[in-house]
């Protein structure tokens, strides 16, 4: 991956590889998004569901960061459709949270529609990805990123 | 014996027959660039647990269908995973099955619901088969290349 320009979220990742946590409950859209963006040089831990994804952030009440200081995560991508917690209500969690609000959040959905869109943009979502995930769509969201 | 300019022919012309039949679409061409040398078998893992997790959807689509109050949510939440892996990996023709499946599925309709599941499973069956032609295919060219 090119060297870093000057944005804020770089900076943090200037000794480091940007670490992604990748959220859905498919296996094999996990496996895809995985190879993506370690195939752009991110580093990649992935989790089935909204709330495994709050505690490898560290924002369950228990308030352990299970990945420590050492790995902190750089960039959240989630599945809009999930059983239990959806992308946007995980979304809105990591909104709320003092420690983890600046952290960039992708949606992902493979339904195409506007008022879910408007509504994870008005939220705070970074982008919001159409499946299936391509490399012009990592791509796309590296660009989006380093500006 | 075939020499490697024909085993890559073939090669070529299975995969372009799955492209124009509609089993395969650009989705696929995703996946075949995503595999390098860190991950040589990326695309036959991939593949391979689409079919177990396939696999897994369509008993339990099968078995929720049968019972007496049917769940539509829940048929529909199956469906839904089975249409996105479809889509991920390129599986056309089964990702189609899907969408009529949930549109029936919409209008509580058993009867079609029923029918369709039949179909995905067949579709998956010959999808799977297409793909265990494409990798035999593929180990015949890369084993051809070993040889000199």
């Amino acid at each position: 991956m090119a060297a870093p320009s000057s944005s804020n979220w770089v900076m943090e990742t200037a000794h480091d590889v940007p670490h992604v946590l990748a959220v859905d409950d498919n296996l094999i859209d996990r496996k895809l998004v995985e190879k993506l963006l370690r195939n752009s040089s991110y580093k990649v831990t992935t989790a089935e569901n909204g709330p495994r994804a709050l505690e490898l952030l560290g924002l369950t009440s228990g308030g352990q960061n299970s990945m420590n200081g050492r790995s902190k995560v750089n960039l959240v991508i989630t599945d809009y459709c999930m059983p239990g917690m959806t992308g946007y209500e995980l979304l809105k969690k990591i909104k709320e949270s003092s420690v983890m609000k600046e952290v960039p959040v992708v949606i992902m959905s493979s339904e195409n529609i506007p008022t879910r869109i408007n509504k994870c943009l008005e939220e705070g979502a970074q982008m919001f990805i159409l499946k299936p995930l391509k490399q012009s769509d990592v791509k796309k969201l590296t660009c989006q990123l380093m500006n | 014996m075939y020499g490697l300019s024909q085993l890559q022919r073939q090669l070529a012309e299975f995969t372009s027959s799955l492209f124009d039949e509609g089993f395969l679409d650009d989705q696929f061409n995703e996946l075949q660039q995503l595999q390098d040398e860190s991950n040589p078998e990326f695309v036959v893992e991939v593949v391979t647990l689409f079919f177990e997790d396939a696999e897994r959807v369509l008993n339990e689509l099968a078995n929720t269908l049968a019972l007496d109050n049917i769940d539509f949510k829940r048929v529909d939440a199956h469906v839904h995973q089975l249409k996105g892996s479809s889509s991920s990996i390129g599986a056309q023709r089964v990702q189609k099955v899907c969408i009529a499946f949930r549109n029936y599925c919409e209008e509580q309709n058993v009867e079609g619901c029923l029918k369709t599941l039949q179909e995905i499973k067949q579709e998956c069956s010959l999808m799977k088969s297409k793909f265990e032609t494409l990798f035999k295919m593929e180990q015949q060219v890369f084993a051809c290349r070993r040889l000199g």
